[in-house]
């Protein structure tokens, strides 16, 4: 199958590992990734803080770029969401029906990773060999707005090596929120401590989610913690084999 | 203008939009059905009601409580093993200071371990299920509705309508159940058993 | 064609402000470790009583769909509606009276109370009194309100502030509640022990004179049924009860929006509320009254409607579902915001995700602005809400109206037309490299981040490098 990658602005600058790994693990597969040239940003930060207006033209932008492709897939649960749930919502805001329509169709055929993996390719062993301990976060956005349920741990717990440990408290939110890190920097911090207190609870070497943002803020607060936990992107799990 | 006008008017103002929404009821609807006895026990004894099933209400009653007891006019009086006080319009002082109520109910839901007064004869006023520290409530197996709906069905709106899930209690301490606030502290529920069963 | 914008709630009056913004109270609110656990264990054990009730019944997700469809036909008919419950109550013995806002509201319920030359009301918990500063009005006016919930009782005695749509004391725990009567309610046993039920017991015996000799009371409703008239209060101890059974006059207060088009309408809204608020199959108590029953309560009933802003919220197509909240408080109790922060940080009577929606909506977005930014946008509301409410819709919708800060607004505009060029795009990612030397504490607003976690490396190339050269 060809498959164009919408990479996110924020794998593509700064966790690109988790992007790559996308891209070979699906070769590996024995699928055409392609990347489509023009693709910045969703504007989900530009949607979700309050600037709908100036978001428009990323969404314009996110449309023509990815319209010719039968199937999307992206590295993130929350970039997926704000593709599915907000920019045919902001295109209609604005006045453009037609945007919205188009971006209603893109919509439809923007996959996260263990979405396209499990319902599009129907395979949930995809031959990865990852001898750690794993403790797997669903991030909000993951498993409130695309409903991916537990397709990341099915994918996981065919994992040859792994040790996958369930996180108490899974299901609560880190505190990232994207902006609300910064404007509600002391909450997210009590959030994140919570999160973290949970994920040293299991005794795993390495975290996980389906979202390279909350992995940012999580991996950014066990990394000033010094706790040694590191944090891989689901991708990276999966991509990786003996 | 009046405020009603300046509500009405600013009401109207805002409304855009349809003018009507379908509702879906594509939940459990009012069946008619008789609701389970067993499942009504449950429930009521798991919001800490005590329940009696009896074919002889005045020895059950007798059994519960010796002293006064305040009565709605209707009552059945056989249900009773000592002359009661008959409430008419008796005084809140009076009715404070019997040592129970006992009346009858209208609907009792299965699911949710409740009994609903209405405010028939053999139920009475409100002030006399309330002010009593003990509420014998007598109930009939064909009161027995299954779930809520099924009650709302039978219910006559117009009436003052008392529904009594449990003795009185709060949440407000740490969210914990505790029971015994204003309200009757202690709630008995009699189920009739037919004399023949 | 002009766009009704509404009026909202006056400035000065009852408590939908609070003194400072969100970010600033909740740095103090998150300081308080005792809180922090109260909130924590009574959150908790909340969530898994009412988890457990909700999944006992097979048919949840059908009754959310059509208590939120029951809600929006409410909104769509509402001038009808609430036309034929004023008709229905007023043929039932009632008298209805129209507030288009807090002092009207305040002025109607304390001309009533002074009529009847009572000294003292009792009064029900309710939202929209709290709303509307009721009690401080009343007291301006000589009139003493005495709150007869154990909760708001606690928050009374202790001159505090609630903190919970449902349990208003949430932030005490039962040691604190000791010691608050201990010092405040008179005639108290001093052996008094932090026993919840000895607490209950307390309560009991300090209220029940009060109840038995006060001839006003005033209550909220959670129901107003348009097509019979009837109204309902929800509620656990008892106190309602004898606030609606034993005076002579009783006064509600209800918002416009608490009507519901007619009797069936119960059977919805009776299984949705108590299973999302306290846990319970079914609250203790429910009282239902249809006007003035001849012999039997109250003699003399008023019912006061209560705009005080909601016609605003109504203005606003996509916020006007906030309306169809029916204050069950599921969304407090499943919010990690709240969990953290307590009630008190929102400022406003109304806290927790509704409140960040329904606030700035009540008052205008200008003077709760930082309150549609209280949330991490985490969708857990929306599961929680038994109405369906897509809080984190709303939030958003809201964040767009909020005023922002003139940085902000440059920074932002900067990095939309950034990632509108993919050159100018590509040449900020080679920048943002140049951040591996600028150490690992960043000056503000990011010194947010930095404060609590450590930048990740910047890697050596983009992925579209990696992807060009391949």
């Amino acid at each position: 199958m060809r498959i164009a990658l919408f990479v996110t602005c924020l794998a593509d600058t700064m966790f690109p590992q988790a992007a790559k790994a996308t891209v070979l693990l699906l070769e590996r597969l024995g699928h055409e990734v392609v990347f489509p040239p023009g693709q910045t940003c969703c504007g989900q930060m530009h949607i979700n803080t309050g600037y709908q207006q100036q978001a428009l033209p990323l969404i314009q932008r996110h449309v023509k770029t990815f319209q010719p492709y039968d199937v999307v897939v992206a590295p993130s649960g929350s970039c997926v969401g704000s593709v599915r749930h907000q920019h045919a919502m902001v295109a209609s805001a604005a006045g453009d029906e037609r945007l919205a329509l188009r971006a209603t169709a893109v919509a439809e055929r923007t996959y996260e990773l263990s979405e396209l993996l499990i319902d599009v390719l129907k395979i949930e062993d995809v031959g990865a060999y990852f001898p750690h301990r794993v403790t797997y976060h669903p991030t909000c956005h993951s498993l409130r707005v695309l409903r991916v349920g537990d397709k990341p741990l099915r994918l996981l717990r065919n994992v040859r090596g792994i040790d996958l440990v369930e996180l108490p408290a899974a299901e609560q939110c880190c505190g990232f929120g994207g902006t609300f890190a910064l404007k509600n920097a002391d909450t997210s911090t009590a959030m994140l401590a919570d999160k973290m207190g949970h994920v040293l609870e299991t005794g795993a070497s390495v975290c996980t989610a389906g979202d390279a943002s909350c992995l940012m803020h999580i991996g950014g607060g066990l990394s000033r913690l010094e706790s040694g936990v590191r944090t891989l992107h689901l991708a990276e799990i999966l991509a990786a084999t003996s | 203008m009046s405020s009603r006008d300046v509500v009405l008017g600013r009401i109207r103002s805002a409304l855009s939009g349809p003018s009507s929404v379908d509702v879906p009821r594509d939940y459990r609807p009012a069946s008619g059905a008789v609701g389970s006895l067993e499942l009504l026990v449950e429930r009521l004894v798991d919001y800490k009601a005590v329940v009696h099933r009896s074919s002889a209400v005045a020895e059950t009653v007798a059994g519960i409580v010796s002293g006064t007891l305040v009565v709605p006019p209707g009552i059945d009086r056989s249900w009773l093993p000592t002359a009661p006080l008959v409430d008419g319009d008796l005084p809140a002082d009076r009715i404070a200071a019997a040592d129970g109520v006992v009346t009858a109910a209208a609907v009792a839901i299965a699911e949710t371990g409740t009994i609903v007064l209405d405010g028939s004869p053999d139920q009475g006023r409100r002030i006399i299920s309330l002010l009593p520290d003990l509420h014998i409530c007598v109930l009939r197996p064909a009161q027995i509705v299954e779930g809520v709906p099924d009650a709302v069905a039978r219910l006559v709106p117009g009436r003052p309508l008392t529904w009594i899930s449990g003795p009185s209690a709060t949440s407000d301490i740490e969210l914990n159940r505790v029971e015994g606030v204003h309200g009757p502290r202690n709630l008995h529920v009699i189920i009739l058993e037919e004399q023949w069963s | 064609m002009t766009t009704f914008l509404g009026m909202p709630a006056p400035r000065g009056v009852g408590h939908l402000r609070g003194d400072e913004s969100f970010p600033a109270a909740a740095k103090k609110a998150l300081g308080n470790d005792q809180l922090r656990r109260n909130l924590n264990h009574a959150t908790t054990t909340i969530r898994g009583k009412s988890g457990r009730v909700i999944a006992e019944l097979p048919d949840w997700e059908q009754l959310r769909l059509a208590g939120s469809a029951i809600k929006a036909d409410t909104m769509a008919r509402l001038p009808e509606l609430i036309e034929e419950l004023e008709s229905r109550v007023t043929a039932a013995g009632g008298v209805v009276h129209w507030a288009a806002d807090a002092n009207e509201a305040n002025t109607i319920v304390t001309d009533l109370v002074r009529a009847t030359g009572s000294p003292r009301v009792i009064k029900i918990k309710s939202m929209a009194t709290q709303e509307i500063g009721l009690n401080e009005a009343l007291e301006e006016a000589g009139i003493q309100p005495v709150e007869t919930d154990l909760a708001e009782l606690i928050v009374q005695l202790g001159k505090d502030q609630p903190s919970h749509i449902l349990v208003p004391a949430i932030h005490r725990n039962r040691t604190e509640i000791r010691d608050i009567f201990l010092r405040e309610m008179p005639g108290v046993d001093p052996a008094l022990t932090d026993d919840p039920p000895v607490l209950a017991a307390a309560a009991r015996r300090y209220l029940r004179e009060t109840f038995l000799s006060t001839s006003v009371a005033v209550s909220g409703a959670n129901f107003g049924i348009a097509e019979t008239g009837t109204l309902a209060v929800v509620e656990s101890e008892g106190n309602g009860r004898m606030c609606l059974t034993l005076p002579d006059t009783l006064i509600t207060v209800m918002g416009i929006e608490k009507v519901l088009p007619t009797w069936r309408d119960l059977e919805v809204f009776l299984q949705l509320l108590p299973r999302s608020s306290t846990g319970e199959r079914m609250n203790p108590y429910t009282s239902m009254w249809t006007g003035v029953v001849p012999g039997d309560g109250p003699q003399n009933f008023h019912l006061v409607l209560l705009d005080n802003g909601r016609t605003k919220v109504l203005a606003d197509e996509v916020g006007r579902q906030a309306l169809h909240c029916i204050r069950c408080s599921a969304c407090l109790n499943v919010c990690p915001v709240y969990e953290r922060t307590g009630g008190h940080a929102y400022g406003s009577v109304y806290p927790g995700p509704i409140g960040a929606i329904l606030s700035p909506q009540l008052t205008g977005v200008e003077d709760n602005a930082s309150l549609p930014y209280a949330s991490s946008l985490c969708g857990a509301c929306f599961d929680a809400c038994p109405v369906r409410i897509d809080i984190p819709a709303i939030l958003v919708h809201l964040r767009n109206q909020a005023p922002h800060p003139r940085s902000e607004r440059v920074a932002m505009a900067a990095a939309a037309y950034t990632m509108d060029h993919p050159r100018l795009y590509e040449a900020a990612q080679h920048a943002a490299k140049l951040s591996r030397y600028a150490g690992k504490r960043l000056p503000p607003p990011l010194s947010g981040w930095t404060a609590s976690r450590d930048l990740p490396e910047p890697p050596a190339e983009t992925f579209r490098d990696w992807w060009e050269d391949r």
